[in-house]
């Protein structure tokens, strides 16, 4: 089965497009749909296998990240979310949207909020290329990843959590992605978490944005040593893409 | 009455807020500090306690945030300090949450019922109320924003904060009143500068910057009609005349050029080049719509627009950049039938942050202007806010210091666009036409009173007077919601036949404007959605609200273009009819209160004619002797023009859309680049590279040299990553000053000769353009003498590139040790204007003298070598000169050097001379040496030279074997990243 994707827009989401195209690469069967064609009822959650909330600026994150969107979708569409979350499907949120379904409490059983995005440290938006490691067995999104090269752009994307969640969290294998070095002051590094059955997983860096070699700030640099060692420089940065082919192939099963 | 309501919010643990906060106070030299930060809610409206407490739940995360409803603060604390807007200032989080409540309850709780503020607790014994003062004025502006201050006492006896609900209260009944030109000269001079004298008030309205011919023309028009203006015609006259919408020093005679300079130099350059270009000619759409555009490919096209957003942020740097950066981005919106804007570009001009002296406006040191640092860090902030909530990735940019900017600051901000080159129907993208019968729709924000003389007010020179409502504050998200309805679905339907911006002068302008295309316009003013009641029609008419766009729709389209806005969460309304009448016409009540003919709004005014006078420079070579080189490449490095500004870049997303291929900081050294390459396009390999040049110091020397080494800049910075001069646009944004002085006007008759004279040789077309002629300050020094600071004439130029291969760039970083390095051009003795003669408070007279004919074969040989994928590293040599250039590649990529300076092709200069001269035109660029046959094969007939190999870590510039300039690259990175560390 070709499971169909719905890319959450509208309101200030603003990377539904490149996160499509990266559903595209794949063959993925990837539609942008505005949250109000959702809640008229135009388009239905329910036709869609895959739901993606992408990065971007929704509400021009006030009132907190990710907040004011996050009360539309409880305000309008919890009914058809809970049906998407409990039919097993996957849900993904990059940057905005991990803000997003963070606030929607998607990472617990009950829909309570467990953790937080706070301001980065410096208070102030940052935007720089970071390397993740990868250490989980559980998500479905990062089957086979070991690593990832890929740029971060937030203001809000300090992990937190209470300690006893932390505990549970690291317990559960539910940490998916670690910084590196933490750009941010997230809580223990953490730049990405999944819920406890890894088919909703939430990340502050954005893969969609390191799908090609030329897309990383030393492609030149790649370019020229490939050249020196006759080598062909791939073009595709698998390693991020494989996030959106993992979640395709979950449904070819 | 309607209950108020205070909702606190702030975290559970401190802040980083806090603790930023508190560092920053420090840092302005209070010892006090800052026990917590609340955000405030403040909502009037009949809200239940249960449904108030849902509201609280709706704005926090219990996780991290404790909610106050109507209740204090239960900590330790002196002082309490409220910082919130002033009565009508756009209000994003408030009009946010009013957006919650209404989904939250499904009801529409109306306008000017939310109001945020930011609660600010204070823990210090020794502060006094006026400390307290003196810092809300640190961290407010007070033409936009109000404080409150409360002692412990006061706050534990008055049980919190006010409740303070700023809506805006306007007593004064809306009407329109006649104007009586009848009047003698020196009354219609005082209309002119000052505005229409209010009967009630007995105030003036604010600047017409009508003059007194104009005022005349005005005056004639009228007693032929029979009858009086109104104010609304007179404010509407006044708006599109206005020298920001007309460009008269551009548009009327100087001296023996009757057709203008703008005809003449600008215009005239580009239809020369097309002409000349024929079948290769790029450009697609110049000079008539809100940017300018040219092929990328057979299907798409680019355009390009740069605007100044000067005066505004002067008054209000955060709200002045990002209205500017939102407003360019509407130039994009508004190009053809609407392109989607693709890349941001910004440009500061600024005094030196560290300089503190203070300028006043008013007399005996009142008003005073804000502080260097303040404008930089407001500006960087504003386009930072608009830039990133947009979703428009800003990658090219560049700060530029000279104390001659600190009156005044300079804000450029661009948008490059990108369009198919058709519509869905066949139709072409770029083309479009209002047709009578079609509505006028206005989609966007709602009109108040923010905004109002802002057009009038650019063109006039910055004193007291400048009126504070002229400043506002965007909204990116109501632009965003827009922006994506109009590029991804109202335009492919074609659900309109023309579109465009709403900048200065509001819908007077844009209304009037887009009538041209159809001869006429009918309008009712009690259309407009306003604000707050109690506007004035004249207000409304010329109101520069935000974030908002005019559209032409015809009726069978209408439905569908308004159920898409509205289910898109667009404000939309019909204000009028297009028509054929050759009238423009508003009416209000049931009146006309505008009726004039097309004819006379738009090409009534009189013409202007200008005679210049030539300008005294003052100038000669310094002697200088350099005693200490090492000392004097480290000044220079570190200095204002060449440092790091990596504070910017990173905090300007440039990532966003997935575009990004040569990017703002390079190599491991992160060092700021001069170009910006992007791909637009996920199915192609085609890139559009972008640069800037800017060389306002040349000015004290000439500005017709000024405005070509901006020209040679911008294009050399583009084709040192891998541009195209034969697919390359310019766009000149001309800043002067005191144009009105003949001495000043032939200053801009020289720059626009020089963009004429060098632009038909490299081929390079104009275009779009725009020009600011009064960057000055008038107001009074520390001593309170009256001081008049004019900024230096700056003309900007920007470049626009279009190439096959994005694979085929370069970027400036080394990357092997052992790698060649050569320089191509040669270097003279040009060191006027350098950053090495500034070192010594000097400027000079030698100025960098370009040979277009021989650069331009350069750059075409360059883009082919870029083709073969020859350079390892290539850099344009730029402000500081060869050495620095050096220095700057070494860091970016983290490698040394070992270069012999005499190898450098040059007329036997001084080892200074070659190191800092800068001379135009020239490269810096890296091979493989086993490539060195095949390159120097290439190079031939062209000056160029093997200067050095690339090392490991040690930077040694010698000069016939004297080393003159002996570091590591850790310690130029440490000198090359210190002074805006802290920023």
């Amino acid at each position: 089965m070709k499971p169909k994707v719905l890319i959450m827009s509208g309101y200030g989401i603003n990377c539904e497009h490149e996160t499509a195209y990266a559903f595209e690469m794949i063959g993925g069967d990837a539609e942008v749909v505005h949250i109000n064609d959702l809640i008229s009822k135009k388009k239905k959650m329910s036709d869609y296998q895959i739901m993606v909330f992408p990065g971007g600026f929704s509400y021009g994150d006030d009132t907190g990240a990710g907040n004011a969107y996050a009360n539309k979708i409880r305000n309008n569409l919890w009914k058809e979310l809970m049906e998407f979350v409990d039919s097993g499907k996957l849900i993904l949120g990059i940057c905005n949207g991990f803000q997003i379904i963070s606030e929607l409490g998607l990472f617990s059983d009950e829909g309570k909020k467990i953790n937080a995005l706070l301001p980065n440290t410096n208070n102030r938006y940052t935007c720089v290329w970071v390397n993740l490691k990868h250490n989980n067995s559980k998500c479905v999104f990062t089957k086979d990843i070991n690593e990832l090269y890929l740029p971060i752009a937030h203001g809000e994307g300090r992990f937190y959590c209470d300690s006893a969640t932390l505990e549970k969290l690291k317990m559960n294998n539910q940490i998916v992605f670690t910084y590196d070095e933490n750009p941010n002051g997230s809580l223990a590094d953490v730049a990405g978490v999944c819920d406890k059955t890894g088919r909703i997983m939430g990340m502050m860096p954005h893969p969609e944005r390191s799908l090609y070699t030329f897309s990383q700030p030393d492609f030149h640099l790649k370019k020229e040593i490939a050249k020196r060692k006759g080598e062909k420089l791939p073009e595709i940065n698998e390693s991020c893409l494989k996030i959106f082919k993992n979640a395709v192939e979950f449904f070819k099963k | 009455m309607s209950s108020v309501f205070r909702i606190e919010i702030d975290s559970k643990e401190k802040s980083s807020e806090a603790g930023l906060l508190g560092k920053k106070l420090k840092e302005l030299g209070f010892g006090v500090k800052v026990v917590g930060v609340s955000a405030v809610y403040t909502i009037k409206y009949d809200f239940s306690d249960s449904q108030i407490k849902k509201i609280g739940d709706s704005l926090h995360n219990e996780l991290v945030h404790n909610v106050r409803i109507n209740k204090k603060f239960n900590e330790k604390f002196d002082w309490g300090l409220e910082l919130g807007f002033l009565p009508g200032v756009t209000d994003n989080v408030a009009n946010t949450t009013a957006e919650i409540i209404n989904d939250l309850f499904k009801i529409d709780i109306g306008l000017s019922k939310v109001f945020s503020s930011k609660l600010i607790f204070i823990e210090s014994s020794s502060l006094q109320r006026k400390d307290v003062e003196k810092i809300a004025n640190e961290l407010i502006n007070i033409l936009i924003e109000r404080f409150h201050v409360k002692s412990y006492d006061e706050y534990v006896k008055d049980g919190g904060m006010d409740y303070i609900t700023p809506a805006v209260k306007l007593t004064e009944k809306p009407k329109v009143v006649e104007v009586d030109l009848d009047v003698n000269d020196n009354e219609l001079a005082e209309i002119g500068k000052k505005g229409v004298l209010d009967l009630d008030t007995k105030q003036r309205r604010g600047p017409l910057a009508l003059d007194l011919d104009y005022l005349h023309a005005i005056k004639d028009y009228f007693s032929k009609q029979g009858r009086k203006p109104t104010d609304i015609e007179i404010e509407s006259i006044a708006q599109t005349w206005s020298e920001h919408c007309k460009h008269t020093y551009f548009s009327s005679r100087i001296d023996e050029i009757k057709e203008g300079i703008y005809s003449k130099y600008i215009k005239g350059a580009t239809n020369k080049i097309r002409k000349e270009l024929g079948e290769k000619d790029f450009c697609v759409s110049v000079f008539k719509d809100n940017s300018g555009g040219i092929i990328f490919n057979d299907d798409w096209i680019i355009s390009d627009k740069a605007e100044t957003h000067n005066s505004p942020s002067a008054l209000d740097p955060f709200g002045g950049a990002i209205t500017g950066i939102v407003g360019v981005n509407r130039d994009t919106l508004g190009f053809g039938m609407c392109a989607k804007p693709i890349v941001n570009k910004y440009g500061y001009c600024f005094g030196r942050p560290e300089d503190k002296s203070v300028l006043y406006r008013g007399k005996n040191k009142t008003n005073p202007s804000l502080s260097r640092k303040r404008i930089l860090e407001g500006v960087v902030d504003g386009v930072n806010v608009g830039g990133n909530c947009s979703g428009i990735p800003t990658p090219q940019g560049f700060v530029y210091f000279d104390d001659d900017y600190r009156g005044k600051p300079l804000v450029f901000v661009g948008t490059v666009g990108l369009i198919p080159r058709k519509l869905n129907d066949g139709s072409l993208s770029y083309e479009k036409k209002a047709l009578p019968g079609d509505n006028i729709v206005m989609i966007g924000g709602r009109v108040g009173k923010d905004g109002v003389h802002g057009a009038t007010f650019s063109s006039e020179v910055m004193d007291e007077g400048s009126p504070a409502t002229a400043v506002q504050i965007g909204d990116p998200i109501t632009q965003k919601k827009l922006s994506d309805a109009l590029v991804y679905e109202a335009r492919e339907k074609k659900l309109y036949n023309s579109i465009t911006d709403n900048g200065a002068g509001g819908i007077s302008c844009s209304v009037a404007e887009m009538a041209k295309e159809c001869g006429g316009f009918e309008l009712d003013m009690e259309n407009v959605p306003l604000k707050y009641p109690g506007l004035q029609p004249w207000e409304t008419w010329i109101s520069e609200s935000q974030e908002r766009m005019t559209l032409s729709v015809p009726d069978d389209k209408l439905k569908e273009f308004m159920d898409l806005m509205k289910s898109r969460g667009v404000e939309t309304s019909v204000l009028g009819k297009f028509t054929d009448s050759g009238k423009a016409v508003v009416k209000y009540k049931g009146k006309d209160v505008l009726n004039i003919d097309m004819d006379f709004l738009h090409e009534g005014l009189p013409a202007r004619e200008f005679d210049t006078t030539p300008y005294n420079y003052d100038v000669k070579e310094p002697k200088i002797t350099v005693s200490d080189h090492n000392e004097l490449f480290e000044k220079i490095l570190g200095g204002h023009n060449v440092c790091s500004f990596e504070f910017i870049s990173k905090q300007y997303d440039h990532e966003v859309q997935n575009n990004s291929v040569v990017k703002p900081l390079q190599g491991k050294g992160r060092v700021n680049n001069v170009a910006t390459v992007v791909k637009p396009l996920f199915d192609s390999n085609k890139g559009v590279v972008m640069s800037n040049g800017i060389c306002s110091r040349m000015s004290r020397i000439s500005t017709y040299d000024m405005a070509v080494c901006a020209i040679d800049t911008a294009i050399r910075n583009a084709v040192a990553v891998g541009g195209n001069i034969n697919h390359t646009a310019l766009m000149d944004n001309f800043c002067w000053c005191s144009s009105n002085e003949p001495e000043r006007l032939a200053q801009v008759k020289d720059a626009a000769k020089a963009c004429y004279d060098y632009a038909i040789v490299y081929k390079t077309p104009f275009i779009s353009g725009k020009d600011s002629m009064f960057n000055d300050f008038k107001g009074f020094d520390e001593n309170g003498d009256e001081k008049k600071i004019s900024v230096p004439p700056t003309l900007m130029i920007s470049s626009l590139s279009v190439i096959e291969d994005i694979h085929n760039t370069t970027t400036m970083d080394l990357k092997f040790s052992d790698d060649l390095v050569y320089v191509i051009g040669s270097t003279k003795d040009e060191c006027g204007a350098s950053e090495f003669y500034h070192a010594f408070e000097e400027v000079g007279e030698k100025t960098p003298k370009v040979d277009a004919k021989k650069a331009r074969k350069l750059y075409e040989k360059m883009h082919e070598l870029h083709k073969i994928g020859i350079f390892s590293a290539c850099s344009s040599i730029n402000v500081g000169g060869l050495g620095i250039t050096l220095a700057k590649m070494s860091i970016a990529g983290m490698l040394g050097m070992n270069i012999s300076l005499e190898n450098a092709p040059n007329n036997k200069l001084s080892v200074e001379k070659i190191m800092y001269s800068e001379s135009a035109s020239r490269f810096v660029v890296t091979i493989n040496p086993s490539n060195k046959q095949e390159f120097d094969r290439q190079m031939k007939g062209f000056v160029f030279s093997e200067i050095g190999e690339v090392t490991d870590d040690r930077f040694v510039l010698r000069f016939n074997d004297k080393e003159i300039i002996s570091s590591d690259v850790k310690k130029l990175e440490r000198i090359y990243k210190q002074r805006f560390k802290e920023l």
